[in-house]
């Protein structure tokens, strides 16, 4: 955590967000995403070798319960919800190549 | 200023199950209340008043076939808009959700309706819940009832705003670092959020998993106890669920305090930290002092790893956000932003999808969730988490509750934070080592700053301490400085005080 976040980075990371900046939001988003993480700094200085992070506030473990059937959703109510469908499945645009 | 009585949760549903007012009169007195302000205060998104009414009538028919509807019979309920609601409209107040209606009920939305509340309308908040000021919405600002003027907190601004304006005597809110205590402290009324897994998240838009948590308004605590009765308990579609029933809080709730260790967090309240208000903190001494003549031992102790709280929790609550938010990428619902192949559409939704903040928060987590600064970050954070939770485990072995300010001030200026996100982000300084720990808290208003705007004090307790915490809440309630706009020993910010201003 020592150099400051760049505008190369938050442009990567954007990228990975599936998000696109424009230069002068890129401009803004790295300087506030800098000054979150110059405050976060502080971690860096405890020593937490010997602390096992946490996982869950409450010691919850192996949530189990019974195979019961039970109700499931509507499927022409879900698929209702979509921006596009066809023969009862969701339609995007094609994964590889570009709609002609 | 004030109310009648009547105007609590619970006066109106013993009068509607026992049929000495129907729960018709009671909504429509409560949508005149509405009507008169709402063009004002926008906490709604949407009012559901042809709904509501129906729902009311059924309420009246039960009563008149001598069955019950439930303990909320009749009550007026508002839910925040990241709640699920069957074929109405749930937004987040964001645009990707644009047009989509879920098709299913959250489990809080059935336990209430299940119990007789009646559903007025889906309440404004900071897009994904991610704000302190409900500022960051499609839907516009939501202003605060005692003071047009100034944000109500957030994010749940729209359900504490329609709870202090009279709109209902109940609303729902989801708090993630203290986006239901907060607000509840800058709209003078009171706000829980329960502990971690006391109450389903089911149907529940996620923000943060790990933190999030849906939790009451009320402008009495004893509302709030009886609506955190209903919602609360097991729910086997929330595997983070705890696996026991509602705790029963009415009946504690006038235990008092006498015997009880109170230790007020230096580390939140102290001169140690920046930026409380020298208003605030007068309250919160008040309100020890309160508490110590109610029977209660007061000192000061000290939490100390809660001064990394805001660090760390500004890298997991964006971490599991990046995560949860992967979701709305144009294909199952909401909305779509056509492009010639698959990628290219998912970014141009999202990217006219999403407003600034939700934005900055995705790239936050995504960033520290990438290679080579996950272990710096995330993995870093989380074991802070283990050291508040460490923490905590100590000073709740000398003390029963912890005390401190909600917020650390009134109230501000609509406009005066938002350009620098940074310093909005500590507004939560002090409801945030709650979430870190999974723990419950409470706001409960106690007297006005020196701008007269209401003052919130918040109570600490262990996991599931909730019974002992409402029992310090009642004591506070009682003890309150008069004066108060909305909340006190009388009683109650109404829509009739609230259009005197």
């Amino acid at each position: 955590m020592t150099d400051r976040i760049s505008k190369e980075d938050v442009a990567h990371v954007a990228d990975l967000a599936r998000l696109t900046l424009t230069d002068e939001e890129l401009e803004a988003f790295t300087g506030q995403l800098a000054d979150v993480l110059d405050h976060a700094a502080d971690l860096a200085a405890l020593d937490l070798a010997d602390v096992e992070p946490m996982t869950h506030p409450l010691p919850i473990h192996n949530v189990l319960r019974p195979d019961v059937v039970g109700e499931t959703s509507d499927r022409a109510e879900v698929l209702a919800c979509a921006p596009s469908v066809e023969d009862e499945q969701f339609r995007v645009p094609p994964v590889l190549g570009e709609s002609p | 200023m004030s109310t009648p009585e009547g105007t609590t949760a619970r006066v109106l549903a013993s009068d509607i199950r026992s049929g000495a007012r129907s729960a018709r009169t009671v909504l429509e007195e409560h949508l005149e209340a509405i009507d008169a302000r709402e063009g004002e205060i926008n906490a709604f998104n949407l009012v559901l008043a042809d709904e509501a009414r129906a729902a009311a009538d059924a309420v009246d028919a039960r009563v008149a076939a001598g069955e019950d509807p439930g303990p909320l019979a009749g009550v007026p309920v508002a839910l925040k808009d990241n709640m699920c609601t069957r074929g109405v409209p749930t937004t987040c107040s964001s645009r990707i959700l644009e047009g989509w209606r879920p098709p299913y009920d959250a489990t809080v939305v059935e336990r209430l309706v299940a119990a007789g509340a009646v559903v007025v309308g889906k309440t404004n908040l900071d897009e994904f819940a991610m704000g302190s000021s409900t500022e960051n919405s499609a839907f516009g600002v939501t202003r605060n009832p005692l003071d047009p003027t100034k944000v109500p907190g957030g994010s749940s601004g729209g359900s504490a705003a329609a709870v202090a304006a009279g709109f209902t005597p109940l609303a729902l809110g989801s708090d993630t670092g203290g986006s239901i205590r907060q607000p509840a402290a800058l709209c003078g009324v009171v706000g829980v959020k329960p502990t971690y897994g006391a109450v389903s998240r089911y149907g529940l838009v996620a923000f943060a998993s790990s933190l999030d948590q849906i939790g009451p308004f009320s402008r009495t605590v004893a509302d709030s106890a009886l609506m955190l009765e209903v919602i609360g308990g097991h729910d086997r579609r929330d595997s983070t669920s705890i696996p026991e029933p509602a705790p029963d809080l009415s009946s504690v709730l006038d235990h008092g305090v006498e015997g009880l260790r109170i230790g007020v967090i230096e580390e939140l309240s102290g001169d140690g930290l920046e930026g409380i208000a020298d208003d605030v903190r007068a309250r919160l001494h008040e309100a020890a002092a309160a508490l110590e003549a109610a029977g209660a031992t007061v000192a000061t102790t000290s939490v100390p790893s809660t001064v990394y709280g805001l660090s760390a929790y500004y890298v997991v609550a964006p971490a599991e956000a990046s995560s949860n938010l992967a979701r709305y990428d144009g294909v199952r619902f909401g909305l779509r932003v056509d492009a010639p192949n698959a990628g290219d559409m998912n970014t141009a939704t999202r990217t006219a999808g999403f407003g600034d903040e939700v934005k900055r928060r995705i790239m936050l987590g995504t960033y520290a969730l990438s290679a080579g600064y996950y272990d710096a970050y995330y993995g870093k954070s989380q074991k802070v988490r283990t050291l508040i939770l460490e923490d905590f485990a100590r000073a709740y072995g000398e003390f029963d509750l912890l005390l401190s300010p909600t917020a650390p001030t009134t109230a501000f200026p609509i406009g005066e934070k938002t350009a620098d996100p940074m310093t909005m982000y500590l507004n939560d300084v002090c409801t945030i080592p709650s979430n870190l720990a999974g723990h419950p808290s409470m706001s409960v208003p106690f007297g006005v700053g020196e701008d007269g705007m209401p003052v919130g004090v918040q109570v600490l307790a262990p996991a599931s301490g909730e019974p002992t915490m409402f029992r310090a809440a009642k004591v506070l309630e009682a003890a309150a400085p008069d004066g108060h706009p909305a909340v006190g020993g009388t009683m109650v910010g109404s829509s009739a005080g609230v259009r005197h201003e």
